[in-house]
């Protein structure tokens, strides 16, 4: 029996990567079987799925800042029927649990993607990404605590598997949001999504980036998301998994004395794909240890 | 999948020489030349750091990496002392570098890069000294593959871009093949990187100072004109890469493009180097970065290179 669940999945330790920042069939392509044999995440969180396939965004799609970067790659996806028929095989084979992050655009576009992805043996939670504007209503879904709970309460009785809410920190108040969540019934909630930034060229002083603007992480964003973790924590009685320019074992440590039950390592991995796997190993040599991690589930 | 790494040494020793071709009557599917990179970040050691005219070459002795990279694969580099905090509080995250040569020993492989100072990342790198530590991860991406059946290989370079035509030369000629090389350089500071190659390579500078003045896609015209049925490896700025595509094309002659994009991981996490295909957007870290240019309709990408 695994020390480490989140919402009743058994994990092997307490660190995911952020959706996104990750793409584990890509990587295999690059590092073969030995990206299984050291898996450097104890659950994966897939990249964003959409209803209809996507191409993404117009390049440029990134930009380096002071500590960090901008990306606005525009949710790339195969849509739901082309990642359930190619890539869900494939991430199948990882050897940890999988977590699969949706996003949708009305209501009823989300409920067909929960209802195809739960039903499905392979995933284990889901992840709803509501970084995004509901086309019925003009408001971007985890911006207001209404359009999330209103959300939440027409997905819950469709999927009984956990449900992860990925909070934006471009809300009023993300902990409202929280709370809102909870109440319609998320079984967890994580944050930090990258904050809202631009970047000119310093040629032309035009916006630098293809999608005009984008999404900051990295270390540039790591006090932000303290002080959201710190902030929702307090606000709430289900999980947190804390993300946001975690970089090392301390800072991991210290999203975790925010509040955290659980890290995800998102930039950092861009700079060495086995950047979860070291930054488990210094939590470890901290002594942050799971009975502390996840009181919940004692 | 099969991978290079995987095969046998003998058969995984040649890179471009023997790699299987697309159709062949095997009907198997080609494999990718690509030699897998371990799955993280080590550390390399730096063995010299030296002016090739405009350009720098860093030598560094990585001893855990594969030792036989493929030609036209490249390696994410940082340096593991001091990076950030430089111009603008950069650079933060590594750079993209196609490696220029390899040559596997007894304590590991020696990897040479060729680059320029243009911008954070690489003024670091440049600074670096014998027996500093250089993080790489690699090899990445997918390398040249070997010329169609009857054609020479016809390889043409521009600036810093030539990196990779110095590994690519070596594997051809070694596989009994020396090609023919076509250098195109700012002025003949640049052009001192030409001295690397180990054949001959015609050389045009822009403003004339070495070589003949002019471009290097002009002699690869009249090349062209006299003799299609050659194999073209390209790599060099957009523009040339385009002009490379857009003659090779006239000619019905195969041609393959070594890109460039920024990139923030180099193995497919970020998406963030995809360049505009005629299917759509790819990767160019995991799908390139070199590309068939029957596949594009432009080598225009508008990823540039913001990073420097």
């Amino acid at each position: 029996m695994s020390a480490w669940q989140l919402c009743g999945v058994p994990l092997g330790g307490p660190i995911l990567n952020g959706s996104g920042t990750f793409d584990a069939i890509a990587a295999r392509r690059a590092f073969g079987d030995a990206l299984l044999e050291a898996f450097p995440f104890d659950l994966f969180v897939s990249k964003t799925i959409t209803l209809e396939p996507r191409e993404g965004n117009p390049p440029p799609r990134l930009w380096e800042t002071p500590a960090g970067m901008i990306n606005s790659i525009g949710l790339p996806n195969k849509g739901l029927e082309g990642f359930l028929a190619h890539d869900l095989p494939r991430l199948a084979e990882l050897p940890v649990p999988l977590c699969v992050s949706v996003m949708g655009f009305s209501r009823a576009e989300l409920e067909l993607l929960v209802a195809r992805v739960a039903e499905r043996d392979e995933v284990s939670l889901l992840e709803l990404n509501v970084s995004c504007p509901n086309v019925e209503t003009g408001l971007i879904m985890g911006a207001h605590p209404g359009e999330t709970a209103a959300a939440l309460e027409r997905l819950r009785p469709l999927c009984d598997k956990p449900l992860v809410v990925k909070l934006t920190p471009n809300a009023t108040d993300p902990a409202e949001v929280a709370l809102a969540a909870e109440g319609a019934g998320a079984d967890a909630v994580s944050l930090v999504n990258t904050l809202t930034g631009m970047a000119l060229d310093p040629r032309t002083r035009a916006p630098g980036l293809g999608g005009r603007t984008g999404g900051l992480s990295g270390p540039a964003v790591r006090a932000v998301a303290l002080a959201q973790v710190a902030g929702v924590a307090a606000r709430i009685s289900i999980p947190v998994v804390g993300m946001g320019g975690v970089s090392s074992g301390p800072d991991a440590a210290d999203l975790i004395a925010c509040g955290a039950a659980f890290v995800a390592v998102g930039t950092e991995s861009f700079r060495d794909p086995a950047a979860g796997r070291r930054i488990g190993e210094e939590l470890r040599e901290l002594g942050v240890d799971a009975p502390r991690l996840s009181p919940q589930t004692a | 999948m099969a991978s290079p790494a995987r095969r046998p040494r003998s058969a995984a020793r040649s890179a471009v020489g023997r790699a299987p071709q697309p159709g062949s009557p095997s009907g198997a599917a080609p494999v990718e030349p690509r030699t897998l990179a371990p799955p993280e970040r080590r550390a390399a050691r730096v063995l010299a750091v030296e002016r090739v005219g405009s350009y720098d070459l860093i030598t560094a002795l990585d001893p855990a990496g594969p030792r036989e990279p493929r030609p036209g694969q490249f390696y994410m580099l940082s340096a593991g002392e001091r990076w950030g905090g430089g111009v603008g509080e950069r650079p933060y995250l590594p750079r993209a570098f196609s490696y220029a040569r390899a040559r596997p020993g007894r304590d590991g492989v020696e990897l040479d890069f060729l680059l320029e100072d243009v911008g954070p990342g690489t003024h670091r790198l440049r600074e670096l000294r014998a027996g500093e530590p250089l993080l790489v991860l690699g090899p990445l991406g997918v390398g040249f593959r070997a010329p169609g059946v009857e054609r020479a290989a016809l390889l043409v370079g521009g600036g810093i871009g030539v990196a990779p035509l110095l590994c690519l030369e070596s594997e051809l000629a070694s596989g009994g093949t020396p090609p023919r090389t076509m250098l195109g350089f700012r002025s003949a500071a640049h052009a001192q990187a030409a001295t690397l190659f180990a054949g001959e390579p015609d050389l045009t500078t822009d403003d004339g100072s070495a070589g003949r003045h002019g471009l290097v896609t002009e002699p690869l015209a009249e090349a062209l004109a006299a003799d299609a049925a050659v194999e073209v490896y390209a790599c060099g700025p957009p523009a040339m890469l385009e002009a490379t595509r857009s003659i090779c094309a006239e000619r019905s002659t195969p041609a393959q493009l070594a890109m460039e994009s920024g990139m923030a991981c180099g193995f497919g996490a970020c998406f963030g180097c995809v360049v505009q295909t005629r299917s759509g957007y790819v990767r160019l870290c995991v799908d390139g970065p070199v590309l068939d240019a029957a596949t594009l309709d432009s080598a225009l990408s508008a990823g540039g290179s913001h990073q420097g």
